[in-house]
């Protein structure tokens, strides 16, 4: 594998996301949206939203991962761009992860700046601040990197977007758990340093596994 | 014994042997439910600390049993496919799922029903419950997954590697009362010091879990030779719509 064609997929991808600009602007919309219901739904009282403020904003982040990534091999299997990088030297679990990154620098990170912004707004307290996007650093790759399996198996089924969620929202809780369990602790005075760990972890266990699954996935529905 | 089930790859081959072992495992089936549960709801012992509710046992594990086996011949039949590119393997995969999503439903469902008097409560989120739920999830995520293409080569292939996938959760449904301080109780069958459950429950209960195997068996064979007849149908008409 040349390490130009990582290079190469990756610049592609984050070129496309900066010139249509769409993606990004509208999962970070939808990551507002779906916190701002909450006070609606739960009552504004500031001791309601900050006791549950860090499971608010991780489902909120699940979600908005989950409404991007039907769309990381979609557009690329429709035209036909997926078989030329499949026929390419380039190892196809290479794509993925060039893939996979290009979509974390254009949705996952930006949710993790935009976090305590809306943490504020839960009145979460501030020593959780650095838990919360800590987790929400190593927990976002996560979420890409396992969702890419799931974009992958969905390319070219029925109702892809819909299956999608009912796929990889069952692998996605181990990352919800530890996720709001370190901010839990932070904001209670204990330590978030094993629930991170944990989550790194899983971090590297989904960095070393989910590609080869992805590209196994990939490979067959290119055939 | 690795040459006869190699042969059994070819599907005529595994239609004769359906159809011989249908009848076996049908019998065998009926004979051990009907003695394990005569046993076990009206002969075997009532529990100190539980009284007759414990009877749910005779149903519950062995349905949890299942559940986690249906679940390892699932993803054992995947895995050959996958591997040998053998079309009976997704066959055998797909007939297995929703075998084993109702068993799942059915450990889900007499636990609670458990859980009620003995832990005042029908669900908790304790993490052996939890672990199920999502086992069960997995099992429609592969059903849903391997009938949405217009293509079933293209479903099978795409659900055969979910199923493989899904393989993680299983250690975690397994361990999870060890792992986690958990409401369940932790294993009382199979673990390194022997059983700690009386004799006088094992045996109806070991009685159970083989019917509930053999059930498995017999109605695998059956859902098999059903997707393979539906397989043939479908080629058949692509065939005729051809010429």
């Amino acid at each position: 594998m040349k390490a130009g064609g990582f290079g190469a997929l990756l610049r592609r991808d984050l070129r496309l996301a900066l010139r249509q600009g769409s993606d990004t602007a509208t999962v970070l919309a939808f990551f507002v949206i779906v916190v701002s219901l909450f006070p609606f739904g739960v009552g504004a009282e500031p001791q309601t939203l900050s006791a549950i403020g860090a499971g608010i904003l991780w489902v909120a982040a699940l979600l908005a991962a989950l409404l991007s990534l039907d769309r990381l091999f979609q557009a690329d299997y429709e035209d036909g761009t997926l078989d030329y990088l499949l026929a390419s030297p380039a190892a196809p679990t290479m794509l993925v992860l060039a893939k996979c990154l290009a979509h974390w620098l254009t949705t996952g990170l930006p949710l993790v700046i935009l976090s305590p912004l809306l943490a504020l707004l839960l009145h979460m307290p501030a020593a959780s601040y650095p838990a919360l996007m800590l987790g929400l650093a190593l927990g976002t790759p996560i979420l890409t990197l396992v969702g890419a399996i799931g974009a992958a198996l969905v390319l070219g089924a029925r109702r892809g977007g819909v299956l999608l969620s009912l796929l990889i929202l069952p692998l996605y809780i181990p990352v919800l758990i530890f996720g709001v369990a370190a901010v839990e602790a932070a904001a209670t005075g204990r330590a978030a340093q094993p629930h991170l760990l944990l989550l790194g972890a899983l971090f590297l266990a989904a960095l070393a596994l989910a590609p080869f699954v992805a590209a196994a996935a990939l490979r067959q529905a290119a055939e | 014994m690795a040459i006869r089930f190699h042969a059994l790859a070819n599907p005529a081959r595994f239609l004769r042997f359906a159809r011989r072992a249908l009848p076996w495992t049908a019998a065998l089936a009926i004979l051990c439910i009907a003695a394990g549960g005569v046993w076990g709801l009206f002969f075997a012992p009532p529990d100190k600390f539980q009284g007759e509710s414990v009877r749910i046992m005779y149903v519950h594990v062995p349905a949890a049993w299942m559940a986690l086996f249906c679940y390892l011949c699932m993803a054992g039949t995947s895995a050959a496919a996958l591997i040998w590119r053998h079309p009976l393997g997704h066959v055998l995969a797909r007939a297995a799922a929703p075998i084993g999503a109702c068993f799942t439903l059915l450990a889900l469902g007499t636990g609670m029903l458990w859980g009620k008097p003995m832990w005042g409560a029908y669900w908790v989120w304790d993490a052996r419950l939890t672990s199920v739920l999502i086992l069960f999830f997995f099992y429609l995520g592969y059903i849903a997954l391997s009938n949405a293409f217009d293509d079933p080569g293209r479903g099978a292939r795409a659900a055969a590697i979910l199923a493989l996938v899904g393989v993680v959760n299983l250690p975690i449904v397994k361990f999870s009362v060890d792992w986690w301080n958990t409401l369940h109780q932790p294993a009382s069958i199979i673990r390194r010091d022997g059983p700690t459950i009386d004799a006088a429950m094992l045996a109806p209960l070991l009685l159970m879990i083989l019917g509930f195997t053999f059930y498995y068996f017999a109605v695998w064979i059956l859902r098999a030779r059903a997707e393979l007849a539906a397989l043939r149908t479908r080629a058949l008409k692509l065939r005729l719509l051809a010429s």
